[in-house]
């Protein structure tokens, strides 16, 4: 890789990246907006833009099923690129992804206790918790997990990588075990919504849906936002973090916190979707560099721009039927988690 | 003002170490010597508040550091690790870059380059950390907690910086540029305590040195005082002969060391 000698020692014009993937993402949506099963095309939308409206149902098409679904994508892709940074700084290694290492799993079974057992909740306090409650305890799940394997994987702030690979293993076996126990348990209209839930897709878009699992993107945004000098000076191990004026214990708490609220909202809204975490983040580390402070918000970005182009393929390619976003994802991202681990052999400690 | 007042500490029950009293002034190098695992980076990391002290209390410019934010500390002082890895690619400048950010020198523009170039790194700037070699890797960490410390003095008295083993994996050349840069530091007016192995360049730079064994301090003094035959024999469980050059300090020579 050709390095320029410059004094910040990195490759040139990372704003200019920025102002690119604002452009990718802004494309994206465009080009989701205008393709689908329903026959709206471009011409049809620059026309209602230029003030000749929409007929009824394309604006039911419009404003109940494409900008509900752009919108979901948006904020699934920014959610889990997010979680990914988050969790790769908090572990100092790029091999920590939400999916791989069992805090999507941790997510998914607090989503599916909250189908199933979310019934047996007095009305009162059901009715008070409404949508907001698959959201919530997704978020306790993958806090739960995500917490659960930085005590297991991290002794006096170094990861063991192998210890976090094998323990995400059998986190996510036994989250999955646990998750089998409560589809056991569900009765016919549950183990419907379940299905539904983990087919894994933005299909099921609506504004409620997201409304619900907004707040908690947004804390998950914002933490991550500040969080990028903590993470830059954990790199160099939490004793050195410290002599350069971090609150470790905070950055931490932060990167947990903000990792398992943007999992816990992806997985609550959009079932499983892997390697998002994994991918963006390593795509911006080989362009312009490992600083978490323009990693973050770029990793938002792309996120949000990958995760609607996955989605534009999955219900494009054999359209009108519509192929799981997450094999798309898979496809995509498994390929380069395993060119990551090759190039990590041989190197003990991330 | 450096002042460790009965400091002892533990590592799984087991005491590290036993009772040490130590003050550093400003203008001062203080070198702490002593044989392997008698405590000497466990000192280090107790003064610097890194591992918790069973008893006993540590203050910098005569702040308590148990009580002070991470912040506060972090313009006050700067440590050289002798682990010197770091996660993820980052570049040489972006790494001396986060010393300077955590200093009061932020607003410097130029800083990072010229702390890499008194290290002798000034053509590193855009290299990529984990290419470097181990004595590169030192050197960038050592520009990193300079960049953080620039000014030896600052408003709340002189700035300090710890370093632990900072000549560890370096040729003889660097040895000598390393150290140089720790007495110009602490001629400026700040305050250095470097852990170190080597005998000579201690005696050579530092004003004093205090000797750790089994834990306890067992001298403290200008090397001329402290680097003594039979003091030496007994920290180190070998015999030696300390030799005098005419109008320099003492100096040891390892050939003529041998078993007791």
């Amino acid at each position: 890789m050709s390095v320029t000698p410059t004094l910040t020692g990195r490759r040139p014009a990372p704003l200019s990246l920025t102002t690119g993937l604002v452009g990718l993402v802004l494309a994206a949506s465009l080009l989701s907006l205008s393709s689908g099963a329903a026959g709206l095309g471009p011409v049809d939308l620059a026309r209602a833009a230029l003030g000749e409206g929409l007929s009824p149902r394309d604006q039911v098409v419009f404003y109940g099923i494409r900008l509900p679904r752009l919108a979901m994508g948006l904020m699934v892709g920014a959610a889990l690129a997010v979680a990914g940074t988050l969790l790769q700084g908090l572990f100092r290694n790029p091999l920590a992804d939400p999916g791989i290492v069992g805090i999507g799993a941790g997510a998914g079974l607090g989503a599916v206790m909250a189908i199933v057992l979310g019934g047996a909740l007095p009305p009162v306090l059901a009715a008070w918790a409404g949508a907001g409650l698959v959201p919530v305890a997704a978020f306790a799940g993958g806090w739960g997990a995500t917490m659960l394997l930085y005590r297991v994987a991290t002794a006096g702030g170094r990861t063991d990588v192998a210890m976090m690979l094998l323990a995400g293993i059998a986190l996510a076996a036994l989250a999955g075990a646990m998750t089998g126990v409560m589809v056991y348990m569900a009765d016919d209209r549950q183990l419907r919504d379940l299905t539904f839930w983990s087919m894994g897709s933005l299909a099921g878009a609506t504004w409620a849906k997201l409304a619900a699992a907004l707040p908690l993107i947004g804390v998950a945004l914002g933490l991550a936002l500040r969080s990028g000098r903590g993470l830059n000076a954990l790199a160099l191990g939490e004793a050195q973090a410290h002599h350069l004026g971090v609150d470790v214990q905070r950055v931490k708490r932060g990167a947990i916190f903000g990792a398992a609220a943007a999992t816990g909202a992806a997985v609550a809204i959009s079932g499983g979707i892997g390697f998002v975490g994994i991918v963006v983040p390593h795509l911006l580390r080989l362009a312009q560099g490992p600083d978490h402070r323009r990693l973050m918000p770029q990793a938002a970005l792309l996120g949000a721009a990958l995760l609607v182009l996955a989605d534009l393929m999955a219900r494009t390619v054999v359209a009108p039927a519509e192929v799981p976003i997450g094999l798309v994802t898979a496809l995509l991202g498994a390929p380069v988690f395993l060119w990551i681990l090759l190039r990590q052999r041989g190197v003990v400690r991330g | 003002m450096l002042e460790i007042c009965n400091l002892s500490a533990r590592i799984d029950r087991h005491p590290i170490l036993r009772d040490v009293t130590l003050t550093v002034r400003p203008g001062e190098v203080l070198a702490i010597c002593g044989p392997n695992g008698a405590g000497k980076s466990t000192l280090l990391r107790a003064a610097l508040g890194e591992m918790p002290a069973t008893s006993g209390r540590v203050s910098l410019n005569g702040l308590d550091i148990a009580g002070m934010a991470p912040a506060r500390m972090a313009r006050l002082r700067a440590v050289l690790p002798q682990d010197t890895q770091v996660a993820f690619a980052f570049s040489v400048a972006e790494i001396v870059a986060m010393g300077q950010e955590a200093g009061d020198f932020a607003a410097d523009a130029g800083l990072v380059a010229r702390a890499l170039a008194a290290v002798g790194l000034g053509a590193h700037a855009g290299r990529a950390f984990h290419t470097l070699s181990g004595g590169e890797r030192q050197r960038t960490h050592l520009a990193r907690a300079l960049a953080q410390v620039w000014g030896p003095v600052g408003p709340d008295g002189a700035r300090w910086l710890f370093l632990d083993e900072p000549v560890a994996s370096l040729d003889l050349g660097h040895q000598l540029t390393v150290l140089r840069l720790a007495r110009g530091f602490a001629d400026a007016g700040g305050g250095v305590v470097a852990v170190m192995h080597d005998l000579n360049l201690s005696a050579m730079f530092a004003d004093r040195m205090a000797f750790v064994v089994e834990g306890a301090l067992v001298a403290d003094g200008p090397p001329h005082e402290v680097m003594r035959a039979d003091l030496l024999e007994r920290a180190y469980g070998c015999r030696v002969a300390v030799n005098r050059l005419p109008a320099t300090g003492p100096w040891l020579l390892p050939q003529a060391c041998g078993p007791v």
